[in-house]
């Protein structure tokens, strides 16, 4: 018999992608694709159910359908577009503990994936360079997003007390990235003119967005249970990206930041929010090597090639790669040509000489 | 042909020398005999096009060029434009700029010009790697060792020992003494060991350090990472050499007066890193840094206001302003001393106090004494 699964926040686009990659994934009997809007793309062989987390009807259909697998992926930073704050805390932390009293009632559950961030780990100047899934954040009481996923493995942890016959697989994936992708990462790498902080350049980790699907499928499909951290190998500093994009950054003191990314906000450009301009001075590391050994997970795109990939679908920025290999190709080129000229014309003299 | 024509020597404003009379001088005019000729030819310009002189015709068409034996001859027969550049001919400016290029990349300097340009493209492009802590190793060589090696070997005068114990590869600990007020010491032995053993230090700093914009960018790229048990045991297994100033703040913001005396040597926590990681410790004694910023008071009520340990006064800041900040040339010598061995440990000894009290207490004693006998031999501070 094959897997009943759940998967939450299906509106969204990787939400959305998952649960048609899942459906079609030989093991998997049915999956059952559950939020509050419907989904804009095409679902394939999801059966969609419209249902709010954050109501216990969401108990109803996990008892009918006789589920066995929850994949809880609505924990998001800006959860239904562009809502405040306090909308997104509601979905991400109330909706969580609805889910999981409902899995907490529910006899046929034997395994629930959480995707969690690894913005659990928070950003500060007093983080060592790489977390590791046993360290917790430095700053105690983070700020919004981060303040969110912390409630939100603290209640999966609670439900894995509860309920030690269920596996509880944790995935903290960093930044996903990838053409195509409509992320508030991948918003704030498409604005022209980049806002970062002054005097710090922060490091980067990046998952591809088909890497990160594969991830949770096979957390999904596998039988391992525990937190891991889920990241393409090595870093990229910020400034490090920005030449890659080809695109110039505007460093702004640590409070302009904050001002800048709210009218931007305002704006529907981009979404800066307090912890972004945190993690965009101090920047995060995770450490993978559990995700390889443990979970046999092996990402198929380092951070540097999904950035790549994703500056790729780009329109090359001001500074882009082409227009500084051409004024390299020119300049030793004028050298060269230059150097010849100048021989013919003291050569010339010389005869005359 | 209208450039034929003679101006006066004088400069009036236009680039050229001379007593500014209309009518060159007779030394000029003897210096210029070549151009003498043209006088003859300048009333007829145009006219006979065809029967040009024998002598005129090669100094028509390109005249500064064909003639490079003119040199002054010919800008005292040429008239200036207003327009200094379009003054200077265009194999002038090249053969300029190739000097230029000879003097500083040396008689090859096409291909290094091109590698140079290569390397402006690669730092522009983002074609480089940072490793996870952020460390930038291609501008770490070029530009900051680059930067601090004439201080350190013009300025500070540092003087090397005991690089031998510096191991060729794998990991080890490098413990030093921390004082200066600004920790210039750092940055010192980083070259030191860069230049000398031919390795990079990967220095541990304190959360400040990240907390500082400019700073904490630097440090990042500069191979720096934070001061905690994690990030030192992560660089020991990867082999990398770490450096530690175990006496942190309370070592560099030490009054002057109590120079040359250890404070105390943290929590250990270093010693349990090289304990577990199973590395070396070099104890790593300097010389001479007490000296470049004599810290004389403190401004405390400041310091908190501002969130960093101390605003330091010494004699020349901030009564001289920025000139104060320009530390005193006091000769230094930087010391490694014999490795002290962790890898005999059981693995169980990181978690043993005791243990770790005392190995920290023999790194600290060491280094101290150390310090005492460089003192001895020092003739004077600036010698």
């Amino acid at each position: 018999m094959g897997r009943v699964v759940l998967v939450t926040g299906v509106a969204r686009d990787l939400g959305r992608r998952f649960a048609k990659q899942l459906a079609a994934a030989p093991a998997v009997d049915r999956v059952i694709g559950v939020d509050v809007q419907p989904p804009r793309g095409d679902l394939g062989g999801v059966s969609f159910t419209r249902a709010d987390i954050r109501n216990p009807v969401i108990a109803k259909v996990i008892m009918r359908e006789q589920v066995d697998t929850v994949v809880h992926m609505s924990v998001l930073p800006s959860p239904g577009g562009n809502t405040g704050r306090a909308t997104a805390k509601e979905l991400n932390v109330i909706g969580s503990m609805q889910l999981l009293a409902a899995c907490q009632q529910s006899p046929h559950l034997e395994h629930l994936v959480l995707r969690s961030s690894t913005a659990v780990y928070g950003s500060s100047n007093r983080d060592p360079a790489m977390f590791t899934e046993d360290m917790a954040a430095r700053r105690i009481g983070g700020l919004g997003f981060v303040k969110d996923v912390n409630e939100v493995e603290g209640y999966v942890r609670g439900f894995a007390r509860r309920r030690p016959d269920v596996r509880v697989t944790t995935l903290r994936t960093a930044n996903a990235i990838g053409p195509g992708l409509n992320t508030p990462t991948t918003a704030y790498f498409r604005l022209p003119v980049i806002p970062t902080v002054l005097g710090f350049d922060p490091r980067l980790q990046f998952v591809n967005d088909t890497d990160l699907l594969d991830a949770i499928e096979h957390a999904t499909l596998s039988d391992v249970p525990g937190i891991f951290n889920i990241a393409g190998d090595g870093v990229l500093m910020l400034s490090q990206a920005l030449r890659r994009l080809g695109r110039p950054a505007l460093p702004l003191p640590g409070f302009a930041v904050g001002a800048v990314g709210s009218a931007m906000r305002q704006a529907k450009v981009a979404d800066f929010s307090r912890e972004q301009v945190a993690f965009l001075a101090y920047g995060r590391g995770v450490d993978t090597t559990r995700m390889k050994e443990v979970l046999g997970f092996h990402p198929s795109r380092t951070t540097a090639q999904a950035f790549a990939e994703f500056a790729a679908s780009l329109e090359p920025g001001l500074i882009s790669e082409q227009r500084v290999r051409a004024v390299e190709a020119g300049l030793v080129g004028a050298l060269g040509g230059a150097r010849e000229g100048l021989q013919e014309i003291v050569g010339k003299g010389e005869d005359r000489g | 042909m209208g450039d034929a024509e003679i101006i006066p020597i004088g400069t009036r404003g236009k680039p050229g020398r001379g007593t500014g009379s209309a009518k060159p001088s007779s030394s000029a005019r003897s210096l210029a005999k070549a151009p003498a000729a043209r006088k003859h030819a300048e009333p007829v310009p145009e006219a006979a096009p065809g029967a040009t002189d024998e002598h005129e015709a090669p100094v028509v068409p390109e005249p500064r060029l064909a003639e490079p034996s003119y040199d002054d001859a010919v800008d005292l027969a040429h008239p200036e434009p207003a327009d200094p550049t379009r003054g200077i001919p265009a194999v002038d400016w090249l053969a300029g700029f190739t000097s230029a290029a000879v003097e500083v990349f040396g008689a090859d300097w096409e291909p290094r010009l091109a590698a140079f340009l290569a390397f402006l493209r690669r730092r522009l492009t983002g074609d480089y790697t940072v490793d996870e802590y952020g460390f930038d190793a291609e501008i770490t060589q070029h530009f900051f060792m680059a930067a601090i090696r004439p201080v350190a070997e013009k300025w500070f005068r540092i003087e090397v020992r005991g690089v031998e114990n510096i191991p060729a590869h794998g990991g080890a600990l490098v413990v030093s003494n921390h004082s200066g007020t600004i920790p210039v010491d750092g940055l010192m032995t980083a070259v030191t060991i860069h230049d000398h053993a031919h390795r990079f230090l990967r220095p541990l700093g304190a959360d400040l350090v990240f907390k500082l914009p400019v700073v904490s960018e630097l440090a990042r790229k500069g191979g720096v990472t934070l001061a905690c048990n994690e990030d030192a045991e992560r660089m020991l297994r990867g082999g990398e050499i770490v450096g530690v100033w175990p006496e942190g703040f309370k070592g560099i913001g030490k009054p002057y007066s109590e120079r040359y005396k250890l404070q105390r040597f943290g929590r250990g926590g270093f010693v349990s890193a090289a304990i577990r990681t199973g590395v070396p410790i070099i104890p790593t004694s300097v010389v001479g840094a007490e000296e470049i910023y004599p810290l004389v008071g403190n401004i405390p009520s400041l310091a908190r206001l501002l969130g960093v340990p101390y605003i330091p006064i010494t004699p020349f800041f901030p009564a001289l302003g920025p000139l104060g900040l320009i530390p005193l040339p006091s000769k230094w010598v930087i010391e490694f001393g014999e490795p002290i061995r962790t890898d005999e440990y059981d693995t169980g000894a990181a978690e043993d106090p005791m243990l770790v009290f005392n190995v920290t207490d023999q790194v600290r004693e060491t280094i101290q004494q150390t310090l005492y006998t460089l003192l001895m031999q020092r003739k004077s501070v600036f010698g």
